[in-house]
């Protein structure tokens, strides 16, 4: 019976992983040798004529570098703001904190889609379409996050912020040199899962973007879809590009990775 | 008595340290810029329509009008069968798999949780384009490694019934291991006592799958429920980028039929009662989900 379990588990990790492996053959291989009989099963030799060819399509240079400085500076802003507010509402007593508490919790309810008319026709009145801080502003406040980080904050003792205060320190200084170093761990899973949905948002960057100079990854790659001669080595580079990041930062960080996606279901 | 509490015990009338006001004002000012005011103005928009260039009130008539649209029914009936077929389909084998990879005789956990969570680390459109290759019609490498195994090819993106099974595939294979990883955690914090005690009062395996497992998994399984039918509920990358919605809007959506209205077709009020309808039936569905689910004492 136990041994028996060992071949629906291995075919299952196959098909789990087998379309990994073919984004890795086709980008490796010419588009026209992908839909022979038999198609290719191993790398081929044509990254580099793909990779040239993708670039001088649809500039994919650029095209990452946008991606990467959307992604890097919406989760240096919005970790920062999740942590501030997470801490705010974590250990100072005001008016109105656990009504503040419950808004931003329910904000989580709502899907972001019913937003997205207004925020339209907010950012047009703005002139901020087809810019970057359009697919950045809008999204900065991650409830997830200050919630993940209001539970971090939570445990960290009273009486250490105490302390700072009566050594002189202001609240700010407190906040950075203090309480946040503390809260390592919650906040490297913050910002795990800020970058991977910015790095993967699609919706909202496609009705924001509409020049080729200002594409991400994926607005970039869903055009190419659309084309009437589909380059599908470089299509399925460009997958593998967009999928490369993130997979690394799972790799190597398991722990905080499953922690801040666990954060919402299982305690401990 | 620490400092702090003398401080809180202070009496009332004192100006208040602006503190924590410049920790939580910068988010809530942006909740309420970027968050609030466009859900009321969504909300409001949805009772207005576009008459000649002008903004008009137009009371119910987007919603009636909505009652007479074949598209909508067309895009909930497919979130039906996605919420029907494929959301037990993905949690059972999840809740399978996670019951395998808790077992301490199975070889290789580490590698097999690693594959199979995988797929929920790659990024949506990448994914959704990769199966949109991989299930080419005459070609694709799917109908080529059906035609070895001596099964006729199947045209997955272009049949309106086989269009559904792609995306149910595509999904599926996308977020089953996602659940697997969250019921594993769930499995792992039933305290091994729990077992031992089943054990000892001589409950069989089925019994102490009933009467322990079940009990400590239903908030997990609550979890994965509702977020899978959220989730369901808002499809739009995979659908849009595998099928684009079609063939004959067999893959449509109610996001991207929003999508449509609001952002090919410009009707700005009726993609927001579309919206709206979308957020009720989140609203509904996680309520009866959770009252149908939830603590029972």
């Amino acid at each position: 019976m136990k041994r028996l379990l060992h071949l629906p588990m291995l075919i299952g990790a196959v098909v789990s992983l087998f379309p990994f492996y073919w984004m890795i053959v086709a980008a490796t291989n010419r588009t026209e040798d992908l839909f022979t009989s038999p198609p290719p099963f191993l790398p081929g030799g044509e990254l580099l004529n793909n990779l040239a060819r993708l670039e001088e399509s649809v500039g994919f240079s650029r095209v990452a570098a946008n991606s990467v400085g959307i992604a890097v500076v919406y989760t240096v802003l919005s970790s920062l703001l999740s942590a501030m507010c997470g801490y705010g509402l974590a250990k100072y007593r005001f008016r109105g904190r656990g009504l503040i508490l419950a808004v931003i919790l329910g904000t989580m309810m709502i899907p972001f889609q019913v937003l997205l008319v207004p925020l339209f026709e907010m950012m047009a009145a703005f002139g901020w379409i087809d810019t970057y801080q359009a697919v950045i502003v809008p999204f900065l406040a991650n409830a997830f996050g200050i919630f993940l980080m209001r539970q971090a904050f939570l445990d960290f003792p009273d009486e250490l912020i105490e302390a700072g205060r009566i050594d002189g320190c202001g609240e700010a200084r407190i906040f950075y040199r203090i309480v946040l170093p503390a809260a390592r761990p919650q906040l490297a899973a913050v910002v795990i899962f800020t970058f991977i949905a910015q790095w993967g948002a699609f919706l909202w960057p496609l009705l924001m973007l509409n020049s080729e100079d200002h594409y991400t990854i994926p607005v970039a790659l869903s055009t190419m879809v659309g084309l009437s001669k589909v380059d599908y080595s470089g299509l399925m580079l460009g997958s593998f590009a967009a999928t490369l990041p993130i997979m690394a930062v799972f790799l190597f960080f398991q722990r905080q990775f499953i922690s801040g996606l666990l954060g919402g279901s299982v305690k401990g | 008595m620490t400092l702090l509490a003398e401080a809180r015990a202070k009496p009332p009338g004192r100006r208040p340290r602006p503190a924590p006001w410049a920790f939580v004002g910068p988010a809530i000012g942006l909740f309420a810029v970027f968050f609030a005011y466009p859900l009321v103005a969504s909300l409001v928009e949805s009772f207005q329509t576009d008459e000649r260039g002008e903004t008009v009130w137009a009371g119910l008539d987007n919603y009636r009008r909505l009652l007479g649209d074949p598209l909508m029914p067309k895009a909930l009936g497919n979130t039906a069968i996605i919420l029907l077929v494929q959301v037990p389909l993905m949690l059972v084998l999840a809740l399978l798999l996670a019951q395998i990879l808790n077992q301490s005789w199975l070889r290789m956990r580490t590698g097999y949780r690693i594959a199979y969570f995988l797929p929920a680390v790659t990024t949506l459109a990448a994914y959704a384009i990769v199966f949109r290759v991989l299930l080419r019609a005459d070609t694709g490498v799917l109908n080529q490694l059906l035609g070895g195994v001596g099964l006729p090819a199947v045209d997955w993106l272009n049949d309106p019934v086989w269009a559904k099974v792609a995306l149910i595939a595509s999904i599926t294979w996308k977020w089953t291991g996602y659940n697997m990883i969250i019921l594993l955690a769930g499995l792992q914090a039933i305290p091994r006592e729990q077992y031992e005690a089943a054990a000892v009062d001589g409950a069989g395996p089925a019994t102490t799958y009933v009467k322990v497992v079940v009990p400590q998994l239903r908030p997990v399984i609550l979890f994965c429920l509702i977020t899978s039918t959220i989730g369901t509920l808002q499809l739009f990358d995979e659908p849009y980028l595998l099928t684009g919605g079609g063939p004959g809007n067999a893959t449509l959506t109610p996001i991207i039929y929003l999508y449509q209205v609001g952002f090919q077709q410009l009707d700005f009020g009726y993609a927001s009662a579309i919206a709206w309808v979308v957020v009720l039936l989140i609203g509904a569905l996680s309520l009866i989900q959770f009252k149908a689910l939830g603590r029972r004492r």
